[in-house]
């Protein structure tokens, strides 16, 4: 295997963008016919480097080589054109459209421009035999499932002649005996001398499949190791991809008390189809703790957090304060002390287009002193955004701009200071300061430790795993939507939390869920 | 119900709507419901009606929703009238199909190259094509022997029409006999081959071309992607834009060529208001229909018999309320069998009320058959707007490359 | 507001205008009219006194369904209905106020109130349509206007509701002079401004307040803006579907008061104007939902056509105003896309550029 000749070569390969750099001096080497896993924490660079490679952004420097030829790309047609195939991890397809026109779209066989059906099902029904992929081809996508989706996608790159393969977190949608088909079929891909590469966090599912696998962390590749030959465990990974960074947060004494603020039972929230995203949780958290959620993304986090905002439905009782609130509308939770860092600022946390004092008031529109509950008080929040913009940094010529014109770390430091200035008694913070320079995300600690001191209850939910040992009284892992393992944060390290979030064993830091 | 074939299923539903009317026709003792001159009426005024649904159809199925069909059918009269009293009514066909498609490039650059909200854009479309067409209808016509300040002068010429007597003439003898079910067959096929314009025989067959060429071939999957998935079709290679253009292009020409059948078969000359919103009927056939060419042909044959019932004898329009309410109440028990128990309950309300009206009047009013097609598209889209399936991207800007 | 912001949001609507100038100049130079003389004589014509009460007069009607239409706009609703509404709660309003023989101060609440009433639950089925059945509002609100115009025709035709009312026209019950809105001779002694002109005002009044005001206005804004950012914030997206859908058709249901109240024959009648409605949407459009914006917006469009009426006399068909506000609507959402797009990159550029100027004098 190790002598198979390379066929793709990354070398060298910088890409900046405005204030950070995505990718510094990237070397890889990916052999033919072998799986090469890349793995690294999230925002470590491995989105940017396949984007690159799969001819959707340039690098500012760097060559890539395809099978010895050095190549530019200008757009995904020439990486396409190159043999290379991605399958996103947002699958790219037409649920309106039967499975094999989405397959055939833009490579259609045809004659006297008339699709030839006959000619496309057979070349696709022997792809599917020979590489184990099984899909219906006449059926609609809409009727379909995640595993047969990505079927879909991988047969879609096979047809155009792709002997090089991107599949980008691959795994992250898949239930177990899915993960299980898919990993068959790469075996299979293998086999026909097609190189994949393969980009997770799942340490476990890297090691069952992966014959090299390199470690991304912070932009750089740090190391490349071939798991078949050299002894290495997923704590070994977790270690290389967390790496030790510069600033830890410390919280340091208990600040719990035993008032308990927040009590949700047999919290369940389905999809569409009736797929569980949130499976049967209960957790408490008292005045003054931070009950940190430790997971992959994808594993239900988003999902607890909409539940107990009340943005999305859900099964399960939620009390509050002592009182049963399953029933409260979002607003009702916000008027009574539920604060709320979103996931994705832009889509949940701010009005891009409105002023700064506009956002200030968002989601506290009720509340002083942005309005007395029916007028709003402008000249009052006027001068609360002016204090908050003070008070937390926010760097801004003034109050009056487009939050869109901020840079996302002074937007998010805008929805910091926004969500402690209500005086929460519970706050939801998910990823506080993902996308936030380091000077600002110590701060953003400072003042989460603060209102912990102040009796806060605070469920944490974040990527950054030191952040969440760091801050945090207790730490739940979360995977497929259940509680799987909880953790000492005085205790544990980011490996074995990492390691814990893959599922795959338990170590001293670690116990089975309670 | 579920095991039979599509065509079997189909040829189920015409010969119990075909039943429903017949009983329609006994009770409310009216033989014009289903006689030849109706059914041959209603066959000419679905033609207009249904261009503009296959016009909204094509612009739809590329992610474009064209409220604008009006505007550019409005400019197709004029095109027609002023050709067609120059040159002929071949020039006066051709005419409308090139103004409605400059209506529909001008549609076209506002949405799909600059991304305006294509419900605004074609609304503004509307008001321009109706301004553009009265004035220059007046320049045209005024002095124009013949013509008017919002009337052109007569179109130069008849379009060919054909009837075939020996089909049509024995049937239409049948229909008069006014035997169940069979002798309204006998009407409406006898309506189908008498006085058939030749712009009615270029509409189906642009139906059936339109069916074969968006789910055949290469050109129509594609077309078909800009407006299913635009960015999965960007990945691949498909030129979004240029799709998005042609399906708009092609749209306003069937909206011009609509303008065209009314202004030279409908009436001979070109005349203000002549549109009369059946643009908007023409969208709301499209939705009946699904986004799919034979249910919107379906959809605009009906909504055209309905619009003649009202020209004709008002003891139609009993005959038609029945119907409805027949179909109501059929549709009602279909319902209570696979469950669907609120909206059976509501239709089996509605077409109760319906009857007890039939019963209790002799005379209805030309109005309700002027609502009837509109209510009908309300009633399918508030009971079946689940199993609808618009193009998933329709009404939404595209700008290329933001997918990534 | 800053002079510059200013200057940025009149710069697309006056381009616009240039541009359809341009447009109708182009037209009519090609069908050779002589362009300065038209212009020429629209403008005297318009400029007269009673053109200019006729114009403000139209303006009030317009204004209100424009604030129908951009109340909706603010939260991306699109109430293509205002002109079945509007018809509706006209003939139903008039009907009313012809059967009551009230004095105005009575009379006068009652009719609006009809009016709104009418307006509002016709507009009330498209909102229940799409928030509980998921149907398109633009849809739904088309077939209601074709469905209003035969409820109407029915009433008037076949019911005694309708009755000879003007010359060969049927229409509702005339309302008697108690119940009118006449209005007074302000600019013109021929020639009154009508008195729903005070109400016109007012609404644009409300609607600047409760948008800019009110908490409800803030969660209509926020909707418009971001609709998972509202729903995280607080706000009920179906209810305020709902609501706003109600609001819109009220005022929608009041824009056919003006001429209603104050301009003969005080009925509703079967040669009612129609079409205010698109026109609401066109003005909404131009003034970008702000209300002053709208009345400028109303007053040029109520200027084009009172003054187009001279354009008949000078040879040229009067149509042209209904090309020139045409081409004005095009280009101005044009513009505006244009300008949205420029404006948030450029305020990117100026931020940055004004924290490094700051750090700069800072250090």
């Amino acid at each position: 295997m190790i002598d198979a000749p390379v066929a793709v070569k990354l070398a060298g390969i910088w890409k900046r963008f405005p204030g950070v750099i995505a990718n510094s001096d990237i070397n890889l080497d990916v052999r033919r016919g072998s799986v090469h896993a890349i793995v690294g924490e999230n925002g470590a660079g491995k989105s940017t480097l396949m984007k690159i490679l799969y001819g959707m952004q340039k690098p500012d420097e760097g060559t890539i080589a395809i099978n010895g030829n050095e190549v530019i790309f200008h757009s995904p047609s020439d990486a396409i054109d190159a043999g290379i195939g991605m399958v996103h991890q947002h699958f790219m397809l037409a649920d309106n459209l039967t499975v094999l026109e989405n397959i055939i779209l833009g490579s259609e066989p045809t004659k006297r421009g008339v699709i030839n059906q006959q000619t496309a099902l057979t070349r696709l029904t022997q792809l599917a035999q020979q590489y184990g992929l099984d899909v219906p081809f006449n059926s609609f996508v809409s009727e379909l499932g995640v595993g047969a989706r990505q079927r879909i996608e991988i047969l879609k790159v096979l047809y155009r002649g792709a002997s090089i393969l991107i599949l980008d977190e691959p795994t992250a949608v898949l239930v177990p005996h899915e993960v299980d088909e898919l990993f068959s079929a790469l075996s299979d891909l293998k086999a026909e001398g097609i190189t994949i590469l393969f980009i997770s966090h799942k340490l476990d599912e890297v090691l069952a499949i992966a014959d090299e696998i390199s470690v991304i962390r912070a932009g750089s590749t740090v190391a490349t190791v071939d798991p078949r030959t050299q002894k290495v465990s997923a704590d070994d990974l977790a270690e290389m991809m967390v790496g030790s960074e510069l600033p830890t947060p410390e919280t340091r004494g208990s600040t719990v008390t035993d008032e308990v603020i927040i009590d949700v039972r047999n919290l369940s929230v389905l999809t569409a189809a009736g797929k569980p995203l949130v499976d049967d949780v209960s957790f408490k958290i008292h005045a003054g703790e931070i009950l940190g959620i430790a997971g992959v993304e994808g594993n239900g986090q988003a999902e607890i957090v909409d539940a107990l905002m009340g943005i999305i439905k859900s099964s399960g009782v939620l009390i509050y304060n002592g009182g049963d609130i399953s029933k409260w509308s979002t607003r009702k939770r916000r008027e009574q002390g539920f604060g709320f860092i979103p996931e994705d600022r832009m889509r949940q946390g701010l009005l891009l287009e409105a002023p700064l004092w506009e956002n200030k008031m968002l989601g506290h529109q009720t509340l002083k002193p942005n309005s007395n509950g029916f007028l709003l008080t402008p000249a009052d929040a006027k001068n609360d955004t002016a204090r908050i913009i003070d008070e937390y940094d926010v760097r801004t010529p003034s109050i009056d701009v487009f939050a869109s014109a901020l840079s996302g770390g002074n937007q998010q430091k805008l929805i910091v200071g926004r969500e402690m200035s209500s005086d929460p008694k519970f706050l939801l913070a998910a990823h506080p300061t993902r996308g936030v320079d380091v000077g600002a995300q110590s701060a953003i600690w400072d003042h989460l430790r603060k209102a912990r001191e102040s009796g806060l209850a605070v469920l944490l939910i974040s990527a950054d795993l030191d952040e969440l040992i760091g801050l945090s009284d207790t730490i739940k892992v979360l995977l497929r939507g259940k509680f799987v393992a909880d953790a000492n944060p005085v205790t544990v390290t980011p490996q074995e939390l990492g390691t814990a979030m893959t599922g795959v064993k338990k170590s001293d830091g670690i116990e089975a869920a309670s | 119900m579920n095991t039979k074939s599509p065509s079997i299923r189909i040829f189920a539903f015409f010969i119990s709507a075909m039943t429903l009317l017949s009983i329609s026709r006994i009770f409310a003792d009216t033989n014009d419901l289903t006689s030849r001159g109706t059914m041959a009426a209603a066959f000419g005024l679905a033609v207009p009606i249904g261009l503009a649904g296959l016009g909204g159809l094509w612009s739809e199925r590329a992610g474009i929703v064209n409220i604008g069909l009006e505007g550019m059918m409005i400019l197709g009269t004029f095109g027609a009238g002023w050709a067609g009293w120059q040159w002929g009514p071949w020039a006066g066909v051709l005419g409308a199909v090139t103004f409605g498609m400059l209506g529909a490039l001008l549609f076209a650059i506002v949405t799909v190259s600059f991304g305006v909200d294509q419900i605004i854009a074609g609304t503004a479309i509307n008001i321009l094509g109706l301004g553009l067409a009265q004035f220059l209808a007046k320049l045209a016509f005024s002095n124009a022997p013949g013509g008017g300040q919002s009337q052109s002068p007569p179109v130069k010429g008849l379009l060919p029409s054909v009837t075939i007597d020996f089909i049509a003439d024995p049937l239409n003898t049948l229909q008069q006999k006014g035997w169940f079910v069979i002798s309204d067959l006998a009407g409406m096929f006898s309506g189908l081959f008498y006085h058939l314009s030749y712009l009615t025989i270029l509409t189906v067959i642009l139906f059936v071309l339109t069916g074969w060429t968006l789910w055949r071939t290469s050109f129509g999957l594609r077309l078909r992607s800009a407006g299913e998935s635009p960015s999965a079709a960007e990945t691949l290679g498909v030129n979004v834009i240029r799709y998005k253009y042609i399906a708009v292009i092609i749209s306003g020409s069937l909206a011009g060529l609509a303008g065209a059948y009314l202004a030279i078969v409908g009436t001979n000359v070109y005349r203000g208001g002549q549109t009369a919103g059946r643009g908007y009927i023409g969208l709301a056939t499209m939705i009946f229909g699904n986004w799919r060419p034979m249910g919107t042909g379906i959809g605009a044959t009906v909504f055209g018999y309905i619009d003649t019932l009202q020209l004709r004898d008002n003891a139609n329009i009993r005959g038609l309320v029945l119907f409805g309410a027949l179909v109501l109440i059929a549709l009602a028990f279909l319902g209570l069998r696979s469950g669907v128990r609120a909206t059976s309950l509501a239709f089996l309300i509605i077409g109760s009320a319906l009857v007890g009206g039939f019963l209790a009047s002799t005379n209805m009013a030309p109005e309700v058959a002027q609502v009837a097609p509109y209510v009908t598209t309300l009633l399918v889209l508030a009971t079946a707007s689940q199993r609808l399936r618009p193009p998933a991207t329709a009404g939404m800007a595209y700008r290329k490359g933001e997918s990534h | 507001m800053s002079r510059q912001k200013i200057l940025n949001s009149l710069a697309a609507p006056l381009l616009a205008v240039a541009f359809s100038l341009v447009v109708v100049t182009i037209i009519l130079f090609a069908f050779g009219s002589n362009v300065f003389e038209v212009f020429n004589a629209m403008a005297v014509y318009g400029t007269s006194p009673r053109s200019l009460t006729l114009m403000l007069n139209l303006a009030t009607t317009y204004y209100i369904s424009a604030v129908a239409v951009a109340i909706g706009f603010k939260m991306n609703l699109f109430n293509i209905g205002v002109n079945g509404q509007y018809m509706l709660g006209g003939m139903c309003a008039a009907a009313v106020a012809g059967s009551l023989n009230l004095p105005g101060v009575v009379a006068i609440p009652i009719t609006i109130f009809v009016a709104i009433a009418v307006g509002a639950a016709w507009a009330g089925v498209a909102a229940w349509l799409k928030s509980a059945r998921g149907v398109s509002e633009v849809i739904s609100t088309i077939m209601l206007n074709f469905i209003a115009l035969g409820l109407i025709s029915y009433t008037i035709i076949r019911t005694n509701v309708g009755r000879p009312a003007a010359l060969n026209v049927r229409g509702t019950e005339i309302i008697p002079p108690n119940g009118r809105m006449v209005g007074w001779n302000l600019l013109s002694p021929s020639i009154k401004v009508y008195g729903f002109i005070i109400v016109a005002i007012l609404i644009g009044v409300l609607y600047w307040f409760v948008l800019n005001r009110t908490v409800f206005g803030y969660d209509l804004r926020a909707s418009g803006l971001s609709a998972s950012a509202a729903s995280a914030s607080g706000v009920n997206s179906k209810r305020m579907v709902v609501i706003t859908m109600l609001i819109s058709g009220g005022i929608a249901g009041m824009v056919g008061l003006p001429d209603l109240l104050g301009n003969d024959p005080y009925s509703y009648t079967l040669n009612f104007p129609s079409g205010y409605g698109f026109t609401g949407i066109a003005i909404a459009l131009l003034g970008r939902n702000n209300p002053i914006g709208i009345a400028f917006g109303a007053i040029l469009w109520a200027f084009l056509d009172v003054s187009s009426q001279i354009l008949d006399i000078e040879n040229v068909p009067r149509e042209i105003v209904t090309i020139m506000q045409g081409v004005i609507v095009l280009a101005v959402v044009v513009a505006y896309e244009l300008v949205r797009r420029n404006r948030v990159k450029s305020e990117q550029q100026n931020v940055g550029e004004a924290l490094a100027q700051k750090e700069s004098s800072a250090s």
